[in-house]
Parts: structure tokens; C-alpha cells; sequence
């Protein structure tokens, strides 16, 4: 079996408070199709932080999260201003938050690190005043 | 030990009532919301002085089994009620954090 299945989200840019409906939107998806705790945990805590990031930082954009036989993809594709320096961005602690947002509880510089730590794969495709794609990929027969 | 049975043994308030039955294993103290993501078990406590709605999502995506608001820290009804929808509990406590967290070691006896 080759079958796969799609699940898109838009993210709203412009509201904190509505951020992370995707990726309970998500979870309760994964749920129904009986995957284990653990594995809905990694997906929707590496997609939450994917979320918060696009709102924080670019203004929104779109998830697609698809789930194969064997893994799920997240793909997370924005038009934000791009990340400068990715290597310095993954460093835990590093942010470039406001201080609204620090204020909210974010911004303590984990959220790429997080990406990284609850998925198999993680690819950050990056270019400055173009955007970002960031694809995760958790691996279901691990 | 459950919820409502660790917010009785604590003197803990319960402000949303959303599983009360669930079993609750170790604690984590926390209000950087990433940091509490990336530490945090399933299936713990998790003690916070924030309260912003946010909370709710974050408690709901690291499964733990309850919010607990430290140092008499309390919540508007519309997070109270997203708790209810997205069954996170979230508890009151007035004790400062630290007392808190010792007091859920002590009724769990989770290391």
C-alpha cells in the first residue's frame, strides 16, 4: 500500500490566541487513526512550535501534514522574511522574539531546537525576503 | 493517584474539570512554553504561574494530565472553558510554586 493522507491547514498570522488549533487539529486527526500517544505527542509538539514560529516571525503560512504507511510529513511553508543564519537559529536559547511575545511565554529560543528534538528528519529551506519551507518527517515504524 | 484526587490531597483548586480520572505521574515546573515542550513528560503535572490561553495548548499537545497555576495565579473563564473543550485540567493552587511542586511529590511520590 502506497496510500497516503493530507491533511492542510492555513495559519493565521495575525492571532496569538488562536495559534496551535492546526496542531490540535492535528493531534485529534492522528488520534482517530489510532496512532500511539508518543508518536501524536512528537507530531503535534514539533508542529505547535512550526505554528508559533509562523506567526511570531512570518506573518503565518500553511502546514500540510501528511501521513504515509510508514511516516508522517509535516511541510510548513511560509513567505516570511527568511532565517539569516539557520545554524545560529537552531542553537537552544537563541531568539529574536520581541518582548510581547516573550511576555506570552514564548520566544525562549527552543522551538527550531524542539522541531529537531520530537522528529526523525528535519530540512529547513530558507532564503531571505522569500521565505521558509520546513519539512519534518517522524518515522512510525521506529 | 488522579486528579481530583491529587487536587484533595493538596488543597488544590479545580477551576476546569475536563478528565478528572486521569492519572497523574511526576511533575514539571515551568513557564517558558518551548522549554516546557521540549522537557516535559506525558502524563505529569505541569506547574506554571502563566495564564494565558496559550497554556491550554501547550498543556493539551505535551499530554500532561494537569495545569496547575501556582502562587494563587488564576485564569479568565474563556481559558477555563478552552481547557473544558480541549480536555486539559487545570488546577489552583496558593501555594508557591516550589510548595506546590512539593506537595505533588509528597501525595504521588513520583521521583
Amino acid at each position: 500500500m502506497s496510500e497516503s493522507l493530507t491533511f492542510t491547514y492555513d495559519v493565521d498570522g495575525e492571532d496569538f490566541t488562536s495559534a496551535g488549533q492546526a496542531s490540535v487539529q492535528v493531534k485529534k486527526n492522528l488520534r482517530r487513526l489510532g496512532l500511539s500517544p508518543e508518536i501524536i505527542r512528537r507530531v503535534s509538539i514539533a508542529m505547535y512550535e512550526g505554528e508559533i514560529n509562523m506567526v511570531i516571525h512570518a506573518g503565518g503560512g500553511k502546514a500540510d501534514v501528511v501521513v504515509y504507511e510508514d511516516r508522517i510529513e509535516i511541510v510548513l511553508t511560509d513567505h516570511g522574511p527568511g532565517i539569516p543564519n539557520v545554524e545560529l537559529a537552531m542553537k537552544e536559547g537563541y531568539s529574536t522574539a520581541s518582548d510581547s511575545v516573550r511576555s506570552l511565554g514564548f520566544g525562549a529560543g527552543m522551538g527550531l531546537p524542539n522541531m529537531k528534538r520530537y522528529t526523525d528528519d528535519m530540512r529547513i529551506d530558507t532564503e531571505v525576503g522569500r521565505g521558509t519551507v520546513i519539512t519534518m518527517t517522524v518515522r512510525l515504524d521506529a | 493517584m488522579t486528579v481530583t484526587e491529587l487536587a484533595a490531597s493538596c488543597g488544590f483548586t479545580i477551576a476546569a474539570q475536563a478528565d478528572p480520572d486521569r492519572p497523574v505521574d511526576g511533575c514539571y515546573c515551568g513557564d517558558l512554553l518551548s522549554w516546557v515542550m521540549g522537557r516535559a513528560q506525558a502524563d505529569c503535572a505541569w506547574i506554571t504561574i502563566m495564564s494565558n490561553v496559550n497554556v491550554v495548548a501547550v498543556g493539551s499537545l505535551a499530554d500532561v494530565a494537569c495545569v496547575i497555576l501556582s502562587e494563587g495565579v488564576t485564569a479568565d473563564e474563556k481559558l477555563l472553558e478552552t481547557a473544558r473543550v480541549k480536555g486539559v485540567n487545570i488546577l489552583y493552587s496558593e501555594k508557591p510554586t516550589y510548595e506546590t511542586a512539593t506537595a505533588v511529590y509528597r501525595a504521588t511520590g513520583a521521583a
